[in-house]
C-alpha cells in the first residue's frame, strides 16, 4: 500500500531539483515507503530526555587563523566549467 | 618471485637490499592489473604512467629515512580526489571530473613514499553494500566471480583479495570498508571518526564518513593507518588525539582480554555460518588467554533506521552542490536555470542516489524534521551509550562483520529491506563513531567470512593488538582465491 | 481609520576580516571575479570549511556592542536553497542557537529616547554575486562567497519611517566604532531589509507584513517603507487584503514592486553543521573581547556634553562616525579649545569633504594641523577670514598653521599705531565717505573698512579696525 502520494514524491524532488516522471515518482514512493514503514520503529523510543547527537567527538572551538593562503588559480578553476566567458562562470537566465 | 603475496616488512627488506626497485613493483603491480582486473573490474582507471614515474623518482631516493611503505603500489577508492586524476565517486556525475587539489590522505601517502596506482570502483557515492550500484561497472569477488565484492568499498578490497595491490583505501559510512573485507577475505579497519582526515573524501554522510585501509594482513593494515592517521587543519573533525605506532601495538599478547559478544550480533538474521565462525573465533581468543561474555546493546534494531535517516538527510544536503554549474555533469540544451539543475541532477545521479536524497528531503521537511530527523539523531545518543556502557567493562565487542557471506551478483540488490538486516552489524559503529576492524575468521562454501572487533574511541591499538593475535592463530588470511592460480 | 505603522529590519553587516570565515580565500572588496577564491568557495567534492577565530571574535564584539546576550554555547547550521550564487546549495549559517540575542538600540527621534530591541545576531557566510547579462543569460563571480557576515534581526519595534533612519545611523555608527566593518552601504558592507506592516491604532496582532528589499541607502529605506505603508493604507482602506509577499524599491520612481508572492513558509531544511564544531565561549573569552570594544558613540555623546561643555546637537554630529570624532578628540587634545574644534569640523571639514567627497583620512589634515590653526584663532594672531586660507593650506598641503602664517604673511595687524595710520590714510582718501557716515549713511563705514581690508591684503584686526575708524571719524 502506498501512502506516500506520486504528487508528494514529485514535490521533495523538486525541492532536491530532480526532474522526475510519474513512472519514476510511483517507483520511489513504493520505495520511500518501505524506508518510512521501517523507520516508524523509531516512535516506540523514549526520548524525552535524550539529547540528539549531532556530532559523533565531543570537540568543540576548532578554529583557524585569519590568515589568507592558497588562492585557487581563476584559469585552474575554469578549466572543470562547462560555459565560461570574461572569468566568470555561465549560468542560463533564471526564469 | 610473486611481489604480490608478500608482507610490506618483507618487500621493505627486499629494496633495502636492492633485490627489487620500486618500479619494479610498480611494474609488478600494473601487470597483475592488466591480467586480473578482465575479471574482476576492481579498477575504473590506473594512471600507469605517473606510477611509474613517480616510481623512478623513489628509487633515487636514499635508503636512509624510507618508511614502512616506501615504494609500495596503493589504489584509492574513486571518492578520494586525487589532483589531475579523475576522480568520479562512481557516478555519472562526475564521470570527468578532474579534480584540482589532493585530498589530505593521499598528501599522507605521498610523503610516506606509497605509490597510487589507480581508481577503485565503488556504489555511486558510497551508497550500496554490493558494488552494483556504480555507474561503470560491475566488481567481481576474486573468490568467485558469480559473487559480489560487497561495497561500497568493493574495488578496493577485490583489488586487495586479487592481489592486484597490497594496499587500498576505501571509506566507510555504515560498514562499507569493513563489509566488503568480510566478503574479499581481507582486512578492513574502520578508524574512529576523526582518526582520518576526510578532507578530499567526496562526502557521503558527514558526521559518519570516515576513510580506511584495507589489506591483505594486519600488520600491513597497522602501518597504513599509521601512515594516514592524524590532526588535519583542513578537517575541523579530525582528533588531536597523537597518533600512536600502531604496528608496535602488534605484541600477541592479549592475556585477560575482556570481550563483550552482543547478543543482538548472533541471534535473528544472522547465517548460522557466521555465527558459527565467530563461536570458533571465541575459542580461539579464549585460546590466547582471552575472556568472553554474552553482552546485550538494547538500541541495536534502531540503528538501521537512525542510520538511514541520518546519512539519507546528510547526503541530501552534501549531494546538492551538484548542480551542473562549476563542474561535473551538465545537461544540454537546456532552457533555464531550473532546467539546468533538474535534468543536470536526474540524467547524472543513479536511482540509488535519488532514492537516497528523497529520503533525506522527506527527513529533513517540516513535516518530519522532528519525528524523524531529531528522532533519529535521540536514538542516535542511546546507541551511542550502549556502547560507552559496555565500554566501561570490556576492552572490545565481537561479533560477525556481515551476516552471510557475499550474495550472488544481481541477487540483493532488489531487496533492500534483507541488506538493512546486515546494517545491524555495521552502522552502529559508525553512528558511535567508534572504531571497527574485519579479520578473515573461516570460509562457507568457498567465500571468506569476516570476524568483526569493535572498540572505543581511539583505541584502533587494542583492535589491531587482538586481530593480529587471532590472524596469527588461524591460516585464514594465508588462504588465497582460485584465480591467484593465474600467478 | 488611523493606522500604526510596525516594521522589523535584517541588517546584514560584512566582517573586516583578513580571509573568509570558512576559507582562507582573501576577502577584500574590489578585486577581478573569481581571483579571491579557495576551493572551498568553489564547494568542490571533498572540501570542509574550517571556521576563521576572527569572524567569531568579530561577531561576539558587535553583538556586545549591541547589548546582546552571548551564548554560551553555539554552532552552525546548513540552511539548504538552490542558486548559482550558493555554490554547496547551502548557507552555513546559525539557526537555533545564535552567538547573540537579546540586545537593544537606543535611538533619538524628535527628542524621545526610544529602545529598538534586536532579536538575534548571528554570523554566517556571504554568497557569491550574479550578474544579469542581456543576452539572457548570468554570470557567476564567487569572490564574495564566504565573505563573513553578521545578520542583525530587530524585533518588530519600529513604529516610523524616521525610527528605522535613526536606528540604522545609529547601528551603522555602533557598528563602525567596534571597528569589525566599514559599514558602507556603496560597497554592500552593510545591507538592509524591511518587514513592513500596519494595524489599526490599539489592534495587539500584527498585520501581514510584506518584505522590502533593494534599499540601498538609508534614505531608500526611509523612502521605502513610507511608500510601502502608504500602499498598504490604500489597499486595506479600499476593503483589500495584503499579501505576504516580497517587494522591491525602485530607486528611480520611489514605488515599491512585487517580486515574488511568498508561498508556504520557505522550507530550509536546517541541519547541523558536522563540519564544523560546536564553539563554547567561556567568561574569559567574552571579556578578552569585551576588552577590545572601544567607548561607543552614545557613551562618548555623554562625555562630550557633560565634560566638555558642547551643545547636544555637536556631540550627536561629532560622535556619528568613529573617524570625525577620534579627529576632533586628538583635536582637543593637541591644545585645540573644544567648542572651536567642533565648529571647525562641523562646519569647514564636513563641507570640504562633502564638496571632494573624501573620507577624512584621505586629506592632508591632521588634528594636531587644525589645533595649531584653532590656537591662532583663539590668540588673535589670525582672524577666522585669514584662517580660511590658512585652512585651505592644511587640509590640502598639511603643516603647521604657525609655520603657513609666517611663511605666507599672514599674521593679523593688531598694532593700534600700525592700524591707526592705515585707517587716517583711508580717510584722508575718502573724504566723501566720512560726510556720507555724517548724514545718516551707515553703510560708508562698511565701505571704509574694506578700503582698510584692502589695504592690509585682509590681515587687519577686524574689531581693532572698527573701533579706531569710529574714534578717527568722530575727530573729525
Ligand atoms: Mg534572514
Ligand atoms: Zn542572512
Amino acid at each position: 500500500m502506498t501512502q506516500l502520494t506520486i504528487n508528494e514524491v514529485k514535490r521533495h524532488a523538486g525541492l532536491a531539483r530532480l526532474a522526475m516522471t510519474d513512472a519514476e515518482a510511483e517507483m520511489f514512493a513504493g520505495q520511500l515507503d518501505d524506508i518510512i514503514g521501517f523507520a516508524n520503529v523509531l516512535q516506540e523510543v523514549d526520548t524525552d530526555q535524550i539529547a540528539p547527537m549531532t556530532h559523533p567527538l565531543p570537540l568543540y572551538n576548532v578554529l583557524r587563523k585569519d590568515i589568507p593562503t592558497d588562492a585557487l588559480d581563476r584559469e585552474e578553476m575554469l578549466e572543470s566549467v562547462k560555459e565560461h566567458e570574461a572569468g566568470q562562470i555561465k549560468v542560463p537566465t533564471i526564469i | 618471485m610473486t611481489l604480490f603475496e608478500k608482507t610490506a616488512t618483507e618487500l621493505q627488506s627486499l629494496l633495502h637490499n636492492r633485490e627489487i626497485s620500486v618500479k619494479e613493483l610498480t611494474e609488478e603491480s600494473l601487470a597483475r592489473i592488466e591480467k586480473m582486473d578482465g575479471k574482476v573490474q576492481a579498477f575504473l582507471s590506473t594512471n600507469g604512467e605517473q606510477a611509474l614515474a613517480k616510481a623512478e623518482e623513489l628509487d633515487k631516493q636514499p635508503l636512509e629515512g624510507r618508511g614502512p611503505l616506501f615504494g609500495l603500489p596503493i589504489g584509492l577508492k574513486d571518492n578520494i580526489v586525487t589532483k589531475g586524476i579523475v576522480t568520479t565517486a562512481a557516478s555519472k556525475m562526475l564521470e570527468d571530473f578532474v579534480p584540482v587539489y589532493d585530498a589530505t590522505v593521499v598528501d599522507k601517502i605521498n610523503e610516506a613514499g606509497l605509490v597510487t596506482i589507480g581508481k577503485l570502483n565503488m556504489d555511486e557515492f558510497g551508497m550500496g553494500s554490493t558494488t552494483e550500484r556504480s555507474a561503470f561497472q560491475t566488481t567481481h569477488n576474486p573468490w568467485n566471480l558469480d559473487y559480489v565484492p560487497g561495497g561500497s568499498s568493493g574495488g578496493s578490497a577485490a583489488a586487495v583479495a586479487a592481489g592486484e595491490v597490497a594496499f587500498a583505501l576505501g571509506s566507510d559510512t555504515g560498514g562499507s570498508v569493513r563489509q566488503p573485507a568480510a566478503f574479499c577475505g581481507v582486512v578492513g579497519m574502520k578508524p574512529t571518526y576523526g582518526r582520518v582526515s576526510r578532507s578530499g573524501l567526496v562526502a557521503f554522510a558527514s558526521s559518519m564518513d570516515q576513510i580506511g585501509p584495507i589489506t591483505r594482513n594486519v600488520e600491513d593494515n597497522a602501518l597504513l593507518l599509521s601512515a594516514i592517521a592524524g590532526l588535519d587543519p583542513k578537517d575541523s573533525s579530525t582528533s588531536p588525539q597523537a597518533v600512536p605506532d600502531f604496528r608496535a601495538a602488534l605484541t600477541g599478547d592479549i592475556k585477560g582480554l575482556k570481550i563483550g559478544v552482543p547478543a543482538e550480533y548472533l541471534g535473528e538474521g544472522i547465517s548460522p555460518e557466521a555465527r558459527n565462525a565467530v563461536m570458533e573465533a571465541l575459542k580461539v581468543l579464549e585460546s590466547l588467554g582471552a575472556e568472553w561474555e554474552e553482552v546485550s546493546l538494547p538500541h541495536s534494531k534502531y540503528a538501521s533506521p537512525v542510520y538511514y535517516a541520518i546519512s539519507s538527510s546528510e547526503a541530501s544536503s552534501n549531494l546538492a552542490r551538484f548542480d551542473g554549474i562549476r563542474y561535473g555533469y551538465r545537461a544540454e540544451g537546456v532552457k533555464n536555470l531550473e532546467e539546468l539543475y533538474s535534468r543536470s541532477r536526474s540524467e547524472g545521479f543513479g536511482d540509488e542516489v535519488k532514492k537516497r536524497i528523497l529520503f533525506g528531503m522527506y527527513t529533513l521537511g517540516a513535516a518530519h524534521h522532528e519525528d524523524l530527523y531529531v528522532k533519529s539523531q535521540k536514538v542516535r545518543t542511546l546507541i551511542a551509550q550502549d556502547f560507552a556502557t559496555l565500554f566501561e567493562k570490556y576492552d572490545v565487542i565481537i561479533g560477525p562483520s556481515s551476516a552471510t557471506t557475499a550474495y550472488k551478483i544481481g541477487g540483493k540488490i532488489h531487496d533492500p529491506l534483507a541488506l538493512y538486516a546486515n546494517d545491524v552489524l555495521t552502522v552502529p559503529i559508525n553512528l558511535a563513531g567508534i572504531p571497527a576492524i574485519s579479520v578473515p575468521c573461516g570460509f562457507s562454501d568457498g567465500l571468506p567470512l569476516g570476524l568483526q572487533i569493535i572498540g572505543k574511541h581511539y583505541d584502533e591499538a587494542t583492535l589491531y593488538k587482538v586481530a593480529h593475535a587471532y590472524e596469527q592463530a588461524t591460516d585464514f588470511h594465508t588462504q588465497t582465491p582460485v584465480i591467484w592460480e593465474g600467478k | 481609520m488611523n493606522f500604526e505603522t510596525v516594521v522589523g529590519l535584517e541588517v546584514h553587516v560584512e566582517l573586516k576580516t583578513d580571509s573568509k570565515i570558512m576559507s582562507p580565500a582573501h576577502a577584500h572588496f574590489g578585486a577581478e571575479p573569481n581571483m579571491n577564491i579557495h576551493v572551498i568557495d568553489l564547494a568542490y567534492p571533498g572540501v570542509l570549511p574550517v571556521m576563521n577565530e576572527r569572524a567569531v571574535d568579530f561577531g561576539m564584539k558587535a553583538a556586545m556592542a549591541l547589548n546582546c546576550e552571548i551564548a554560551p554555547v553555539t554552532n552552525f547550521d546548513r540552511k539548504h536553497y538552490f542558486y548559482p550564487d550558493n555554490p554547496k546549495a547551502y548557507q552555513i549559517s546559525q539557526d537555533d542557537r545564535p552567538i547573540g540575542a537579546n540586545g537593544w538600540v537606543e535611538i533619538e527621534v524628535e527628542g524621545k529616547k526610544k529602545k529598538i530591541r534586536i532579536e538575534r545576531v548571528h554570523l554566517e557566510e556571504d554568497a557569491g554575486k550574479l550578474t544579469h547579462t542581456d543576452e539572457g543569460h548570468s554570470l557567476v563571480d564567487l569572490n564574495r562567497q564566504g565573505t563573513p557576515l553578521i545578520e542583525i534581526v530587530t524585533e518588530a519595534d519600529v513604529r516610523s519611517p524616521e525610527e528605522a533612519y535613526a536606528f540604522l545611523e545609529k547601528l551603522k555608527a555602533i557598528i563602525q566604532y567596534t571597528g569589525v566593518s566599514d559599514v558602507r552601504m556603496e560597497e554592500g558592507s552593510l545591507r538592509c531589509d524591511a518587514n513592513i506592516s500596519i494595524r489599526p491604532f490599539g489592534q495587539e496582532q500584527f498585520g501581514t507584513k510584506t518584505e522590502l528589499k533593494n534599499l540601498n541607502s538609508f534614505n531608500f529605506v526611509r523612502r521605502g517603507i513610507a511608500y510601502e505603508v502608504e500602499r498598504q493604507e490604500k489597499v486595506l482602506l479600499s476593503g483589500g487584503k495584503i499579501d505576504q509577499e516580497t517587494r522591491r524599491y525602485d530607486e528611480a520612481t520611489g514605488k515599491t514592486l512585487l517580486m515574488r508572492v511568498k508561498g508556504p513558509a520557505n522550507d530550509y531544511r536546517f541541519i547541523p553543521e558536522p563540519d564544523l564544531t560546536d564553539i563554547h565561549i567561556d567568561e574569559a573569552w567574552i571579556e578578552r573581547v569585551r576588552a577590545e570594544i572601544p567607548e561607543l558613540p552614545d557613551a562618548r555623546k555623554e562625555r562630550y556634553i557633560n565634560e566638555l561643555d558642547l551643545p547636544v546637537y555637536d556631540a550627536m554630529v561629532l560622535t556619528l562616525t568613529k573617524d570625525m570624532s577620534d579627529f576632533f578628540e586628538a583635536t582637543v587634545a593637541a591644545g585645540a579649545d573644544a567648542k572651536l574644534a567642533s565648529n571647525w569640523l562641523m562646519g569647514e571639514v564636513s563641507g570640504y569633504l562633502n564638496a571632494e567627497s573624501k573620507e577624512l583620512d584621505a586629506t592632508a589634515l591632521t588634528p594636531e594641523g587644525l589645533a595649531s590653526m584653532i590656537k591662532l584663532i583663539a590668540d588673535g594672531t589670525i582672524s577666522s577670514k585669514i584662517a580660511k586660507k590658512v585652512f585651505k593650506e592644511l587640509i590640502e598641503n598639511g603643516g603647521d598653521a604657525a609655520v603657513i602664517v609666517k611663511e605666507k604673511g599672514l599674521v593679523q595687524i593688531s598694532d593700534e599705531g600700525t592700524l591707526r595710520t592705515i585707517v587716517t590714510e583711508t580717510l584722508d582718501a575718502n573724504e566723501q565717505s566720512i560726510e556720507d557716515y555724517k548724514n545718516g549713511k551707515e553703510r560708508a563705514v562698511g565701505f571704509l573698512v574694506g578700503q582698510i581690508m584692502k589695504a592690509t591684503k585682509g590681515q587687519a584686526n577686524p574689531p581693532l579696525v572698527n573701533k579706531i575708524l569710529l574714534e578717527e571719524i568722530a575727530k573729525r
